[in-house]
């Protein structure tokens, strides 16, 4: 389990390399085929920023390459929004005095319906982390009812065990994401003080068990901006490059979730730039030139046209982030974060066209899974 | 050359090039640039569209009066997916004609060679005419050629890769020994792969990545039309065979003794 292999990571030789990293380091890493970790730091340090046109251009062309000119095209259907967990920067903490829903079978199908409408074949189920509203059953029961209208079906929800999701694959879910934050397990403790999410361990072996569960697609990522930006890029590329070596079947994917204004009003330690961001999805394209490089409306509309092209493969759009969000303007559910891009999906795919990119509804069946 | 037909399960092709239909900026794009290709035989990713709808714009898009429409299995893990697509595809409609692609690696899309032979086994006995995407084994292809596949497609390098061929030698070595079409099929990436390709004797070749992500992908479909027809009249010409040492072009020996 990575957990295992997390042990033995310096963390303090990382952190060597993301501070003495020079522009030769970034020269070097820009003449190689095969990166290594020292070269991906390297690309997000402050000593690329001379280099940023030639990184960028090798990361579109080797996107251009892998993917093509297309950006697949998903939307996530959040289902609950209780939570018993205490995360001090997420509008979801339980202590947060904010509406709370957890949608109905009713509800579900009419959300799904509306999203659906947009043209959505893939679709990610989001939930707050509590089992009481929103256990296996229920969400088993929820991908079972979704599976006739959509190719494939992701989950965000709290970790669970190998059997459950196995459960889960059973009943159509073909992709798991899961977010560890961060990397950093002091800073882990203290942004996470209460609930199950205080355990580390746990979370960060959540890939492994929904690989070896059966999961087809394993999405990983790190709240961009909660530590340094720059040790929990390179953790992030670490364990994507486990994952691949050791769950070879299953493909990556990795996003890059900025913090945003959320109920609670928690304030970045770390803010990420624009151009960092810019660097840290290029410098994932040159390292892990395979994987799937996710970038929602947590970005704002002109930012993601910009960079798009540069490493990204698939979006969101239209994104509601409260239960009841997409057919209840009237719903009482707080949002877990405010999104930057409010586009309709159709706009979305009418920009990529400008762009010459195809946005692809559906690269996925149901007769995968 | 006007008789030079490509003759796969008693269909024939005037073309040798087949043209995938993925990572194209549209479909209008697609469309231009398999016109241009002049190909016959287009595959599609049964992943990508929805035969439930007649409508889907990647299938609108291609004229199959004139084009084969090659479903194929791409995103299949194994055996029991790949069939699973394939009777998918027949039973919507599609001809019972399959490519089957049984890719457990989503990185570098290897072929896996026991789930190929065991999807293909069934589906030919289905009666499916099944043209199988492998890596360049010669052994696995005289297998596949036993179970009754209408073709065998080796990669000349990685999918995608626009590496060329990469596996010379065992190509040679299934050309020479197979008695159906060798197509080869990924890793092409310049009509001089195409060429090259046609010249060892492969009786067509497969592109995709290389058009659609071309500067100009109909420009480029143009120009690996010229360069597969280019390779197959340079392999029906015969190639002169290649020296180690210097031969002048005219031989001097009569001079020389006379």
């Amino acid at each position: 389990m990575y957990s295992d292999v997390f042990k033995t990571i310096n963390q303090g030789e990382l952190l060597h390399w993301i501070e003495n990293s020079t522009a030769a380091d970034v020269q070097r890493a820009l003449g190689k085929e095969k990166l290594d970790v020292r070269d991906f730091i390297a690309l997000i340090s402050p000593s690329a920023d001379e280099f940023l046109p030639k990184i960028a251009e090798k990361a579109r062309q080797l996107t251009v390459q892998r993917f093509g000119r297309t950006i697949l095209m998903y939307a996530p259907l959040y289902v609950s929004n209780y939570c018993t967990n205490a995360c001090v920067y997420c509008g979801f903490n339980h202590g947060n005095d904010v509406g709370r829903v957890c949608l109905t079978f009713d509800e579900v199908e009419q959300e799904a319906a509306a999203i659906a409408a947009e043209g959505f074949r893939h679709l990610l189920l989001v939930s707050g982390e509590d089992e009481r509203y929103c256990d296996t059953p229920y969400l088993a029961a929820v991908a079972k009812q979704l599976k006739p209208r959509f190719s494939s079906i992701g989950v965000e929800v709290q970790p669970l065990s190998t059997e459950d999701y196995s459960t889960l694959v059973e009943n159509g879910v073909d992709a798991l994401t899961i977010y560890q934050e961060t990397y950093e397990q002091n800073l882990y403790k203290h942004v996470h003080p209460g609930g199950k999410k205080s355990r580390f361990a746990w979370r960060l072996d959540t890939p492994d068990r929904g690989a070896q569960a059966g999961m087809r697609k394993i999405g990983i990522g790190v709240l961009l901006g909660l530590g340094n930006f720059r040790l929990d890029a390179a953790n992030v590329a670490l364990h994507a490059q486990y994952l691949m070596k050791n769950y070879w079947r299953t493909q990556v994917s990795v996003s890059f979730p900025r913090l945003r204004e959320a109920a609670g009003g928690y304030q970045p330690n770390d803010p990420v730039s624009d151009k960092d961001l810019f660097k840290i999805i290029c410098a994932f394209r040159l390292f892990t030139v395979d994987a799937v490089l996710v970038l929602s409306t947590r970005e704002s509309a002109k930012f993601r046209d910009l960079v798009f092209p540069y490493g990204v493969t698939q979006m969101s759009a239209g994104s509601r982030t409260n239960p009841g969000g997409y057919t209840n303007a009237e719903s009482i559910a707080e949002v877990q974060f405010h999104i930057e891009d409010d586009r309709t999906p159709d706009e979305v795919a009418k920009t990529l066209a400008k762009h010459g990119y195809e946005a692809v509804w559906k690269d996925w069946d149901k007769l995968l899974a | 050359m006007s008789q030079d037909f490509l003759t796969i399960a008693g269909r024939q092709f005037r073309s040798r090039l087949f043209v995938g239909t993925g990572k194209f900026a549209s479909n209008q794009i697609m469309r231009q640039a398999i016109d241009a290709s002049e190909s016959e035989v287009v595959t599609v990713a049964l992943r990508r569209v929805n035969l439930d709808a007649p409508q889907d714009d990647m299938l609108a898009s291609i004229d199959i009066s004139r084009i084969l429409l090659l479903p194929n299995t791409a995103g299949a893990r194994s055996a029991e997916e790949a069939i699973r697509l394939a009777r998918y595809a027949r039973s919507a409609g599609c001809p019972n004609w399959i490519k089957l692609e049984v890719t457990p690696d989503p990185r570098y899309l290897l072929p896996d060679p026991i789930e190929t032979l065991k999807a293909a086994e069934i589906l030919v006995k289905e009666g499916f005419i099944v043209l199988p995407y492998i890596n360049a084994d010669p052994i696995l292809c005289k297998h596949l050629e036993e179970a009754g596949c209408a073709t065998v497609m080796p990669l000349g390098s990685p999918i995608g890769s626009n590496k060329g061929i990469k596996t010379r030698e065992n190509l040679q070595i299934i050309i020479e020994q197979a008695k159906v079409p060798v197509i080869v099929d990924a890793g092409l990436g310049a009509p001089s792969h195409a060429a090259e390709a046609m010249e060892m004797g492969a009786d067509a070749v497969l592109v995709n990545t290389a058009i659609a992500v071309a500067g100009n992908p109909v420009a480029m479909a143009r120009a690996f039309a010229k360069g597969t027809q280019a390779g197959r009249e340079a392999y029906l010409a015969a190639l002169a065979p290649e020296s180690s040492i210097a031969e002048a072009s005219s031989p001097l020996a009569g001079l020389m003794w006379s």
